[in-house]
C-alpha cells in the first residue's frame, strides 16, 4: 500500500509586507507516495494540483545545478535527490535559513552567491598573456585533478546553512568562500600568494572565524573536504607576519 | 516605468550567452545579462561527458585536426550544417579550450607512461609518451575518428561554466538574475532590447540596448520526458518568433540522446559509452554490434537511439512497471575508472535508481531509454550570429540555428559550440553595438511595455477558464507521441490539429492565484501559449520534412531526399496566425567543401542522390589533386574549397604537439 504523505510547507511572501495582516505559517498538504517519488516530484505533484502558488526552486532535478536546496526535516538538503522513502509519513519543509527569502521556499542564493565570488575574487590572477594558438601549459595530472576535486562545488548554500558562526556573524564569508580560496591557492595557474589571500580572508568573518561545528562538511551534497581544506588554509595564513 | 539602458543585452545565462558577455565587456562595453535563474545553475551545468576540440594531445587522438573534426561534424549532421559555420567552428574550438584552461578549467590531464582503457568490450594498454604529460587529455565520444572530447571528470559543463561565470564577474558584466525577457523591444526590422519581467517582484521594465543576444538553450519542455532542465521551456526562442520578423531555422530537428536513466530522465553521459561501457538487451545481449557492425555503441546519437528503438519492438526489451527499457553496462570499466572518471554517474544512479554501476554483472547495470536531448534548430542566423531579418539580435549556443550541427548533433559538439560561438558570435555582437547607436523614441518603448503590463494584469483577472497545467502536460504527451524519434504523416497530423486547438485553449487560462509578484501560476499562463508557438514550429516542420535526416526519421519517407530536400526550414510567426509559415532556405551543393555522400550507416541505397553532388564531387577532387601536386598545404587546399569568414585572431594557425 502506498502510504499517504503529510508535506508540510513554511508558507511566506514578503512581497506582501505592505499588507501587515500577512504572517508566516505552515501549510500541510497530503499526497499518495508514488514509487521512487522524490521531494522535486512531490512539490511539483502539489503545485499543479492542490497549490498553484507554491514557490519553490528546481532547475536540473538532477543533483547537479544546487538550487533546490532547502531545510528538510530539520536538515539542509538537495530536494531533487531526496527520496520519500528514506523520510518518515510527516515531511517538513522549510527554507535555507540565511539567505534572503523570496517566497516560501525560495530563496536568493544567487546574489549571496556572486557577492562572495567576488569578495574572494574567484578568478584566476595571473600576469601572463596567453597565446591560446599555442600549446596549453602542462598541468601534473594529479594537480588538475586536486583542483577539480574543490572546483566541484555547486554553490547550493547548504554549507552556509548548516554554520553555526554564518548564524552568529552575518558577514561570514562561509566554507563556500573558503573552499573558493583552497581551490585557487592549489590551481597552477593563479599567481596569488598566501599574503593576497590573507588580505581577502585573513579576519573573524573569513579563515578565523570558523568554529570547526562541522555543519558545512556535514551537510555538503558534494563531500567536499571542507574542514580539511579550511583548516589547511587557516595554518597557511596564520604564518602571515604582515608588514 | 523603468526604462534600462545599456550597450550589450544578452538574454541567458548559460555558457553561450557568459562568454558572449564577456567578449561584449572585454571590448568595453556595458553589458548586461538577464537570466532566469542564478547564473552558475544553467543547464551548461549538466554538460557532463566533455567539449570537443582537436588538440591532438593524446595517443589516441594523434593525427587529429580541424580537417577531422570538421568531416566528422558535416557527417554527423547528415548534410544538414552549414559548412561554413563547421569550418568557423573546428578553427576556434582548440583555442576555446586552451583559452578556458589559462581561466582555470582543471581540464583532466595526460599523465605519461601506460595506462588501461576498455575499447570494444576488452582491456587495452595506451602508452602516453613523455612529452605529452601534464597536457589535456581527450576520450572518445559517438561518431568521431580521434579520440576528441576534452573532459574534466563527468563534470565538464560544471567546471566551463563557472570559470566562465567568474570571467564575467571579474569582467564586471551585469549579472541580473531571476529576470525574464517576455518579448523584443523592435521598430522597423531592428531589434532595441527586450521587455522583462523580475520573477521576484513582477515589475515590467525595458531593457534597451544597442544589440540583444539570445543565448537562452533549447526547447526541450516541450517533451514529456526529456534529459534538460525544467528551465528549457524555449522561451527565448518564443520571443524571437512573436517579433514576426526573425526566423526560426530546422524546428523539426530534435535530438533524442541514448541513454538518459529510465524513467527519471536523468543524463547518463556519452562518456559512458566513449570509456568502453555497452548496452545490452533483457538477455543481458550487447546488440548495438548486430546493427552497426563498424560503430556499434558508439554510432551517431540518432543512429543509436534508433536502434534501441528498433531492438525493443523485437521484443528485446526490458519490461517494467513504467515500461520498457534497455540496459546501460559500464560495470565492465572496473570501479577505479568509474569513482574517479564517471563519478557523476555513479551518483545519480545510486539515488535515483538505487544501484551502484561499479557493481559488477548485472546488478550495477543502469535501466536506460532514449529520450529528447538537444534542439538543433533555432533562432536563424547568419554566421556572424546575426538574424538575417531582424537587425541587431543576435543569437548563439543552443537557442540558436547557426547551424553547425544540421539534422544531428555529434556529443561533445554542443558544449564546445557555447563557448566558441560565445567568443565568435560575441566578438562580432560587440562589434555590432559599438558601431550602431540607440535611435528609438521612447513612446515606442513604453508601448511594449503598457502593453504587457496590461497583459499581466489581463490573466490575472479572468476568473473561469483553462488549467495551465493540463494544457502543459498535454503538448508534452502530444510531443512525445507523435513528435519523437520515429514520425510519421498520420501521427503528425494529429500533432499539428491538435496542438493547434490547444493553443487556442491556451489564450483562454485562468489563474487561480491571482498576485502579480512571485508567482509561479502566472508565468506558466503567459509562457505555455509562447512553448504551443514553438512545438508547433517543431510537429509542422516535421509534417512537411518528407524525408528522413540524421535526426528526423520518417517511417513513411525512410530515405535521405537530397533531391528535394537539401534545404533548411524557415518558420515564422505572422501575429494573429495559429500556424506558423514554413519557407525554406536551400543548401548550395556548389560551394560545399564537403559534397553530400554516404554517412557510414545502415543500407547504402536509403538515399535519393541530387546530381549536383557528384559534379561537385569531381571538382573538389580535382582541385584537391592539381594543389596537392603543386605542393600546397591544407589550409592552402581548404581556402581554394571553400572560403570562410572568421575574426583572424581565431582564424590563426592551431599549434599542436610534433609542429614545427
Amino acid at each position: 500500500m502506498a502510504r499517504e504523505l503529510t508535506i508540510k510547507v513554511l508558507r511566506y511572501d514578503p512581497q506582501q509586507k505592505s499588507n501587515g495582516s500577512v504572517k508566516a505559517y505552515f501549510q500541510e498538504y497530503k499526497i499518495k507516495e508514488a514509487d521512487s517519488m522524490t521531494i522535486y516530484l512531490a512539490l511539483t505533484q502539489i503545485r499543479e494540483t492542490l497549490d498553484a502558488g507554491l514557490s519553490f526552486d528546481f532547475v536540473c532535478r538532477a543533483g547537479i545545478c544546487g538550487s533546490c536546496a532547502m531545510m528538510i526535516n530539520g536538515r539542509p538538503k538537495l530536494a531533487c535527490r531526496t527520496l520519500t522513502k528514506d523520510l518518515p509519513n510527516e515531511i517538513i519543509l522549510l527554507p535555507l535559513p540565511t539567505f534572503n527569502l523570496i517566497k516560501d521556499l525560495s530563496v536568493n542564493t544567487g546574489v549571496w552567491m556572486d557577492a562572495m565570488s567576488k569578495r574572494v575574487e574567484s578568478w584566476i590572477h595571473s600576469s601572463k598573456e596567453i597565446d591560446i594558438a599555442n600549446i596549453e601549459e602542462p598541468v601534473e595530472p594529479e594537480v588538475a585533478d586536486a583542483v577539480f576535486e574543490l572546483d566541484r562545488c555547486i554553490e547550493c548554500g547548504c554549507c552556509v546553512a548548516g554554520c553555526g558562526t554564518k548564524l552568529i556573524k552575518e558577514d561570514f564569508v562561509g566554507a563556500v568562500g573558503l573552499n573558493r580560496v583552497a581551490r585557487f591557492e592549489c590551481d597552477p595557474h593563479d599567481e596569488r600568494t598566501i599574503d593576497d589571500y590573507y588580505e581577502l580572508v585573513g579576519d573573524d568573518n573569513g579563515i578565523f572565524g570558523c568554529m570547526t561545528l562541522l555543519g558545512c562538511e556535514d551537510t555538503c551534497p558534494k563531500h567536499l573536504p571542507l574542514q580539511n581544506k579550511i583548516a589547511y588554509m587557516r595554518r597557511k595564513l596564520a604564518t602571515v607576519q604582515g608588514s | 516605468m523603468k526604462i534600462k539602458y545599456c550597450d550589450a543585452l544578452v538574454i541567458g545565462g548559460g555558457l553561450a550567452g557568459l562568454r558572449a558577455a564577456v567578449a561584449a565587456a572585454q571590448k568595453g562595453l556595458s553589458t548586461t545579462v538577464l537570466s532566469l535563474v542564478p547564473v552558475k545553475r544553467s543547464h551548461s551545468a549538466a554538460a557532463q561527458g566533455g567539449m570537443q576540440a582537436s588538440l591532438g594531445n593524446a595517443k589516441m587522438s594523434e593525427g587529429d585536426n580541424e580537417d577531422v573534426h570538421f568531416t566528422d561534424t558535416v557527417k554527423g549532421s547528415d548534410w544538414g550544417c552549414d559548412q561554413e559555420v563547421a569550418r568557423m567552428f573546428v578553427t576556434t574550438a582548440p583555442k576555446a579550450i586552451r583559452e578556458l584552461a589559462s581561466w582555470g578549467v582543471p581540464w583532466t590531464r595526460i599523465k605519461r607512461g601506460n595506462h588501461e582503457a576498455v575499447i570494444n568490450t576488452k582491456r587495452t594498454t595506451i602508452f602516453e609518451d613523455n612529452d605529452k604529460h601534464g597536457l589535456i587529455n581527450s576520450r572518445d565520444f559517438g561518431g568521431t575518428k580521434k579520440w576528441r572530447t576534452c573532459y574534466t571528470s563527468d563534470a565538464t559543463g560544471h567546471t566551463m561554466l563557472f570559470a566562465v561565470a567568474n570571467e564575467s564577474l571579474r569582467l564586471n558584466v551585469n549579472i541580473e538574475d531571476r529576470k525574464e525577457a517576455i518579448a523584443l523591444i523592435h521598430h522597423e526590422n531592428r531589434c532595441y532590447g527586450a521587455i522583462v519581467r523580475d520573477l521576484i517582484t513582477g515589475e515590467i521594465a525595458a531593457y534597451v540596448s544597442k544589440g540583444t543576444l539570445i543565448a537562452t538553450g533549447g526547447y526541450g519542455r516541450i517533451y514529456e520526458i526529456t534529459t534538460n532542465a525544467v528551465i528549457c521551456e524555449g522561451i527565448g526562442t518564443a520571443i524571437a518568433l512573436e517579433t514576426g520578423i526573425a526566423k526560426l531555422g530546422n524546428m523539426e530537428a530534435v535530438q533524442f540522446h541514448p541513454t538518459p536513466l529510465f524513467p527519471s530522465g536523468i543524463l547518463l553521459t556519452e562518456g559512458c559509452r566513449g570509456d568502453g561501457g555497452v548496452l545490452r538487451d533483457k538477455d543481458g545481449h550487447r546488440f548495438m554490434p548486430d546493427y552497426e557492425p563498424e560503430k556499434k555503441d558508439l554510432a551517431s546519437r540518432d543512429v543509436v537511439s534508433r536502434r534501441m528503438m528498433e531492438h525493443m519492438r523485437k521484443g528485446k526489451g526490458v519490461e517494467s512497471p513504467y515500461g520498457t527499457h534497455l540496459w546501460l553496462d559500464i560495470s565492465i570499466l572496473g570501479r577505479e575508472h568509474i569513482e574517479k572518471n564517471l563519478r557523476d554517474v555513479q551518483e545519480i544512479c545510486e539515488y535515483f535508481a538505487g544501484i551502484d554501476p561499479a557493481d559488477e554483472g548485472r546488478k550495477g547495470w543502469a535501466p536506460v531509454h532514449p529520450m529528447q536531448h538537444y534542439s538543433m534548430g533555432g533562432i536563424r542566423t547568419k554566421p556572424t550570429g546575426e538574424s538575417p531579418t531582424l537587425k541587431g539580435l543576435f543569437s548563439a549556443g543552443e537557442a540558436a540555428c547557426w547551424d553547425m550541427h544540421g539534422f544531428n548533433r555529434l556529443g561533445g559538439n554542443s558544449v564546445s559550440e557555447t563557448v566558441v560561438a560565445g567568443m565568435i558570435v560575441g566578438n562580432y555582437f560587440a562589434d555590432f553595438c559599438i558601431e550602431n547607436q540607440i535611435d528609438i523614441k521612447t513612446e515606442i518603448i513604453e508601448k511594449f511595455v503598457f502593453e504587457k503590463e496590461a497583459y499581466m494584469k489581463e490573466l490575472v483577472s479572468k476568473d473561469t477558464g483553462e488549467d495551465v497545467f493540463r494544457i502543459k502536460n498535454r503538448m508534452k504527451r502530444i510531443m512525445q507521441e507523435y513528435v519523437g524519434i520515429f514520425r510519421d504523416g498520420e501521427g503528425l497530423e494529429k500533432a499539428v490539429s491538435e496542438l493547434e486547438q490547444l493553443y487556442v485553449k491556451s489564450k483562454n487560462v485562468a489563474v487561480k492565484n491571482k498576485q502579480l509578484s512571485a508567482n509561479p501560476e502566472l508565468e506558466e499562463a503567459y509562457r505555455v501559449p509562447m512553448m504551443l508557438k514553438v512545438a508547433l514550429c517543431v510537429a509542422k516542420g516535421a509534417l512537411d520534412r518528407t524525408e528522413s535526416r540524421g535526426a528526423h526519421t520518417r517511417e513513411d519517407y525512410p530515405k535521405r531526399d537530397d533531391a528535394n530536400w537539401l534545404k533548411r526550414t524557415l518558420t515564422s510567426w505572422k501575429e494573429g496566425d495559429l500556424m506558423p509559415t514554413v519557407e525554406y532556405e536551400p543548401l548550395d551543393i556548389m560551394k560545399m567543401e564537403i559534397p553530400p555522400g554516404f554517412r557510414g550507416y545502415g543500407a547504402k541505397g536509403n538515399l535519393i542522390e541530387n546530381p549536383q553532388s557528384a559534379i561537385r564531387q569531381q571538382e573538389v577532387d580535382e582541385i584537391r589533386e592539381k594543389m596537392e601536386s603543386e605542393g600546397k598545404d591544407r589550409y592552402e587546399i581548404q581556402e581554394a574549397l571553400m572560403p570562410f569568414e572568421l575574426q583572424s585572431e581565431y582564424k590563426r594557425v592551431n599549434i599542436r604537439l610534433g609542429d614545427k
